[in-house]
């Protein structure tokens, strides 16, 4: 079974983009996860839609709420992935799902499922350490990746965090839920330092990551940006036009995305 | 056998309850739960939570015989713990008090709330006027129109009500929208969380505040019958006035029974019977019983009481139910309704419609016991809140 490790390009820096599956339709959700993969994503977090996200903002709600419409679950999701990858999707695929989904389908099915689409890494927002070490545990069996996250209210949890890490760490950049922000505190910048001395993997920024000076003013301090509510904005502000003319769209959204990741690609 | 415990470092009954939040409240929990832990051993702090018990919310809260109802149902002899004769109205007050002397010892001048009937938006806003503290209340939009004259008050009191826009916009959703304003400001705001549901320790918190309902109980009881009742019977939404009821009973041999919101009935989709009919899953931050789909999506209940429909439910009945010591019942619309008259029309007592759930039961199981038998009956809240959905409901049927 190919792992997380074996699938992540050699870039310096990632681009860990955040799409929904099943937003704003299944198919469209394969097509951006190989636009994404095309402009340079290193890593592609696919989210599983869920009725009550506690960790995000309106726009991933929203976002929820169309792919639920779409009737997508997290096993629709899962073969989804499996889709993408016979596609020729190349890069890691991380599972962002609530824990809830993933305790109802099952652990036994929920591996088996993953095995079977080649999904590499889950993340669960709402499973914080101290309640993970089965799920952690299982995920090692199957050589899935765990993703951590670390908050600037983690403190003393910190070093538990870091320690455990796997594929990369998962730096929250703010308090609050994921939505764009326009600028960041001081403060972040000494959080993320010390999370980067800690950490044995790779540091990502995430939460709020809308523009691409706030890539250009982080970047020393992280390897990497998740940018999820920003792209879903994109998306959203064109669906209609998916609708009209979807090469095109998928063209515009593809520079968009280009620009916003510009100071990552310079670097390539 | 001890079944009302305090729960394992994990905040669990059993396997239920925990901490099931974004990382960034984990911090903010265990402040907490220090807090708590100190402040509940702190005399102090008891003296003063028990002092604004008695001198601000009127307790402790009347145990009445309700003869002639008693006589009309026929069988056991029916009491009332008179939670509706606290200061605004229901028991949500206790544990308000409880929290807002907590946050303002934990340095904490913010107030974040949320609310479905209004009830527990009511008594934050009260204690916060009381306290001093500034006091945002989360609610759903749809309850914002259900219950306009608790949003009233709470305007009142000078609270800033906030309006829940997502989902079926109630109870569900401004738990939500309360929790992701708390990720945000958590370093300066005190949720406080009006069941026993939450992340832990907000399932034990609620709780240690509202066993007063239980231990006075025991002891007027104990005064007027020389023993204990032989049932209890409480209405659950989330849980709070029957976990507060039941905690000091539960190493005694007392029958408890818990009810649950039938709504239109268990067999049709509108209902919040949570542990009649749910399965188990993780809701704002616990693993208890909820009403979901296969695929773990959260489902919006049912019940004509804004006060009950709540998909979710407290761990601790979770364990209660599994481990069997507490039953659970469920009543519907039509049969809390015709409780609420009987109560009303038999003792000049209109309960909430919360309350008139457990009425319900206590009527049947009442009906069935001996002369010689006793029943208690939590009086959660009064109906005032409720008569806009009384007169909607019952339009030209008044006399």
């Amino acid at each position: 079974m190919t792992t997380y490790l074996e699938r992540l390009p050699k870039h310096d820096k990632l681009f860990i983009p955040f799409i929904m599956s099943g937003d704003p339709t299944p198919e469209l959700t394969i097509k951006l996860a190989l636009l994404l993969e095309e402009a340079g994503a290193s890593v592609l977090e696919l989210g599983v839609p869920y009725s009550d996200p506690l960790a995000d903002g309106p726009v991933i709600q929203r976002a929820s709420k169309r792919a639920l419409a779409h009737k997508t679950t997290i096993k629709s999701t899962m073969e989804l992935a499996g889709e993408m990858r016979r596609r020729g999707l190349k890069i890691p695929i991380i599972l962002f799902t609530y824990f809830n989904p993933v305790l109802q389908l099952g652990e036994e099915s929920f591996f088996a499922l993953a095995k079977q689409n080649q999904v590499d890494g889950l993340l669960i927002p709402d499973l914080p350490f101290e309640e993970s070490g089965r799920i952690r545990e299982k995920c090692s069996e199957h050589a899935i990746t765990y993703i951590s996250l670390v908050a600037p209210t983690s403190k003393e949890r910190m070093n538990t965090i870091t320690e455990h890490a796997q594929g990369f760490l998962y730096c929250i950049s703010s308090l609050g839920v994921t939505g764009v922000r326009k600028e960041f505190s001081e403060e972040l910048y000494a959080f993320l330092e010390e999370v980067k001395k800690k950490s044995n993997v790779p540091t990502a920024v995430g939460f709020g990551i809308s523009e691409s000076e706030h890539i250009q003013t982080l970047k020393p301090y992280c390897d990497g940006f998740v940018v999820g509510s920003a792209l879903i904005n994109m998306i959203e502000q064109k669906e209609k036009q998916f609708k009209v003319d979807e090469e095109k769209t998928l063209h515009e959204l593809k520079q968009q995305i280009e620009e916003l990741i510009s100071p990552l690609l310079a670097e390539r | 056998m001890t079944n009302v415990q305090t729960p394992d470092s994990f905040g669990r009954f059993g396997e239920f309850g925990g901490k099931y939040v974004p990382e960034t409240l984990m911090l903010p929990l265990e402040e907490l739960e220090q807090g708590l832990q100190e402040a509940l051993k702190d005399p102090t702090f008891l003296e003063d939570y028990h002092y604004y018990l008695k001198e601000y919310s009127g307790r402790p809260t009347a145990l009445t015989y309700a003869e002639k109802l008693s006589s009309r149902i026929g069988g056991a002899k029916i009491y009332l713990k008179r939670e509706d004769l606290n200061h605004t109205g229901a028991h949500k007050i206790n544990n308000a008090i409880g929290q807002a002397l907590l946050a303002k010892r934990l340095g904490k001048k913010k107030i974040i709330a949320e609310t479905g009937a209004g009830q527990h938006g009511v008594a934050a806003a009260t204690v916060a006027a009381k306290f001093g503290l500034e006091c945002k209340v989360f609610m759903g939009e749809e309850d914002i129109e259900r219950q306009a004259l608790n949003v009233f008050r709470m305007k009142l009191l000078g609270a800033e009500v906030i309006p829940a826009t997502s989902g079926n916009k109630t109870l569900k959703d401004a738990t939500n929208e309360a929790i992701r304003y708390w990720v945000q400001h958590c370093e300066d705001h005190f949720y406080m969380i009006g069941s026993v549901v939450g992340p832990h320790p907000y399932p034990y918190m609620v709780r240690e505040f509202q066993r007063v309902i239980g231990e006075e109980s025991k002891r007027q009881f104990q005064e007027r019958e020389g023993g204990l009742p032989d049932k209890i019977v409480a209405c659950v939404g989330g849980g709070s006035n029957a976990i507060g009821m039941f905690a000091p009973f539960v190493d005694d041999e007392v029958e408890l029974i818990g009810v649950e919101a039938a709504g239109k009935g268990i067999d049709t989709p509108h209902h919040a019977a949570t542990l009649t009919k749910g399965t188990k899953g993780v809701i704002h931050g616990s693993l208890t019983y909820l009403i979901q789909d296969e695929h773990g999506q959260i489902i919006e209940p049912y019940s004509i009481s804004a006060g009950l429909d709540y998909p979710g439910i407290g761990p601790e009945h979770a364990y209660l139910k599994d481990s069997n010591r507490v039953e659970y019942q469920s009543v519907s619309d039509e049969e809390a309704l015709e409780a609420l008259h009987i109560l009303a029309k038999e003792e000049g007592i209109i309960p909430a419609i919360e309350s008139a759930h457990a009425l319900a039961t206590a009527y049947k199981e009442a009906a069935k016991m001996p002369s010689d038998k006793t029943i208690l009956v939590c009086l959660s809240g009064r109906g005032d809140k409720d008569v806009h959905t009384l007169m909607n409901r019952m339009e030209g049927t008044v006399e």
